[in-house]
């Protein structure tokens, strides 16, 4: 990312997690994610006369976990606000959120780049907030007239819409706070984070800022919409600011003298394109919703979820470095795999006594198989105790490095238990006594060999181990190196 | 602070509303609206220093249900009222 443009970007970002409800947030309809249209509904979710919303309690639960976790002040007491607007998937004509009184402000997420990217800081956060969820309307675009259809299975489904700050300044930081973000609602299991799904939307505010001969110029701000993946996110901030930026150059048109302006990602023409503006869209006339009561947070319920919470992804990496040595790199790549590929090194490190050798393992032997087959560490054929013990023989000097990956193989393919897979493989351990006498007989058959290692050429003995090799298979080649130079030496 | 209701003003909440109204009636309701909040107003009146301010009319918090999911209506009986549906859908004018 080439860090030599003429200008800087600011970026935040408005991100809608639902939360792990089985219901909805102020009725008791499930919130299955694709049953049949209309389906998932009441009088309370369509808005019918008479209704009335009552709060999901694990909804609200888990948006206060959040929260505690962003590190937010959180008020004694939160209230809900209606948001008047009119459309066709809204059907009580308002949309129940909340406005003078979120539950969370001001809190922060740290973000990092282990490749060095950029420099760790944190990005705060300025609100998070429970609301509901509109209906799904779905446009027949091959018919061009046709109706709008609307399943509202989706309508009062909870959402926390969680606000940045300004402070994001790349494309690449905004990707990476909102992985960051991802892991973090993941070890808290408030959210499946399922984009695919819509369980995590991301919606991002940007403009560039120019220095010129006259002070510091802002670009009029951009809300991007329609990014489905993160990937899209970074690719939609990078065209966007191209585009401000030879915007500006043509038109000299600032934040000041030029009003927001909504663009919407389009993924296959990788452009971001202008969308219809919705006249008079900010005049929502918030008011308190006089159907619901307020909530209050007493101290000792946040301390509870703050107990509760167990270890986040950014002191779980420092401990991994720390308690067992291994570097920011392995520890991010391991966290950044979720609590039971972690909780799984953990074992192994314990059980096989090198933790750097069980973090190399899981990384590249054990993760290659979950990207492969696309499973989580829980379907892994192999149990933790299992590697530990391949490992701890590695350790001991009774597998080679080479045998143990056949081994694990074996393991993997087959779901053989490892003495099984050591069985079938024709391994046995080589007994030093077997192996001196495998090297003497070496030396002894190869005269011209430990002629060259006498006259220097030591890397000569390496014919010796690849015949030692052939004849067994087992023997670890170093060691076999060490006794053959040792027998050359002696018989000088 | 008294706001001033004046046609202009009438008109946009009127929009926000979708309520069309003609001239005459906006007229009308510029002259009603500024009474009312006349009316309205006469609470400030009152010295409310001492008061705690209140988000509801109930001295009532914390009222939550458990999340158990309950009954649903029938597709049938939830598109029952709708001006136009398709059997699984509610249809309107398209919106894109």
């Amino acid at each position: 990312m080439s860090q030599a443009v003429p200008y800087t970007i600011v970026i935040g970002l408005e991100v809608h997690v639902q939360l792990l409800t089985r219901t909805k947030l102020f009725c008791r309809c499930p919130t299955t994610f694709g049953a049949p249209p209309n389906t998932q509904t009441c009088p309370v979710c369509l808005g019918l006369p008479g209704a009335l919303p009552v709060m999901n309690r694990r909804a609200f639960e888990l948006a206060l976990r959040t929260a505690v976790a962003l590190q937010c002040r959180i008020p004694p007491r939160t209230k809900w606000d209606r948001k008047n607007y009119f459309y066709p998937d809204l059907p009580k004509g308002y949309q129940i959120s909340q406005y003078d009184l979120p539950l969370a402000t001001n809190g922060y997420l740290e973000i990092a780049d282990p490749a060095g990217r950029f420099a760790p800081k944190p990005i705060r956060i300025r609100r998070a907030h429970l609301e509901e969820d509109a209906g799904k309307s779905l446009h027949d675009e091959a018919a061009g007239v046709a109706d709008s259809r609307i399943d509202l299975n989706r309508a009062g489904t909870p959402l926390l819409e969680i606000v940045t700050e300004p402070d994001i300044r790349s494309p690449l930081e905004a990707k990476t706070f909102l992985s960051e973000l991802k892991l973090l609602l993941l070890y808290l299991e408030v959210s499946d984070c399922n984009m695919q799904e819509g369980s995590l939307r991301v919606d991002a505010n940007i403009n560039i800022h120019i220095p010129t001969a006259s002070g510091m110029v802002a670009t009029p701000i951009v809300e991007v919409k329609n990014m489905n993946s993160f990937r899209a996110v970074e690719r939609a901030l990078q065209y966007e600011a191209e585009r401000q930026y030879v915007e500006w150059q043509a038109t000299g048109l600032t934040k000041e003298n030029a009003p927001k302006q909504t663009r919407g990602w389009d993924d296959q023409a990788e452009v971001t394109v202008a969308q219809r503006r919705k006249e008079e869209s900010s005049d929502y006339r918030y008011f308190p919703d006089p159907d619901l009561a307020e909530v209050t947070i007493p101290a000792h319920q946040i301390e509870r979820l703050r107990d509760e919470m167990g270890e986040l992804p950014g002191a779980l990496r420092k401990r991994l470095e720390q308690q067992y040595g291994l570097d920011a790199y392995a520890s991010d790549v391991l966290v950044n795999q979720g609590k039971a590929v972690v909780a799984y090194f953990e074992q192994v490190a314990r059980q096989c006594g090198d933790a750097r050798r069980a973090a190399n393992w899981i990384q590249q032997d054990v993760l290659r198989v979950l990207n492969e087959r696309h499973i989580g560490i829980e379907q892994y054929p192999v149990a933790a105790d299992e590697l530990a013990e391949l490992l701890r023989q590695v350790g001991d000097g009774q597998l080679i490095t080479s045998r143990a990956r056949e081994v694990l193989e074996r393991m993997v393919q087959r779901g053989e238990k490892l003495e099984q897979a050591i069985a079938a493989l024709g391994i046995q351990s080589v007994s030093s006594n077997q192996l001196r006498e495998l090297c003497r007989q070496l030396v002894e058959a190869n005269p011209r060999i430990a002629a060259d290692v006498r006259a220097g050429k030591r890397q000569a003995v390496g014919a010796l181990v690849g015949q030692a090799k052939k004849r067994n298979p087992n023997v670890n080649p170093a060691e076999v190196q060490r006794i053959c130079l040792e027998l050359i030496e002696q018989s000088e | 602070m008294p706001v001033e209701i004046n046609p202009a003003l009438v008109r946009h909440i009127a929009e926000l509303a979708r309520l069309e109204l003609d001239d005459q009636l906006i007229q009308r309701l510029a002259s009603d609206l500024a009474e009312i909040l006349a009316y309205v107003e006469r609470l400030d009146e009152l010295d409310t220093e001492s008061v705690q301010p209140m988000a509801h009319a109930l001295d009532l918090t914390d009222v939550f249900a458990d999340d158990v999911p309950g009954p649903c209506l029938e597709r049938q009986e939830a598109l029952a009222n709708a001006p136009k549906k398709d059997g699984e859908f509610f249809l309107v004018p398209a919106v894109l």
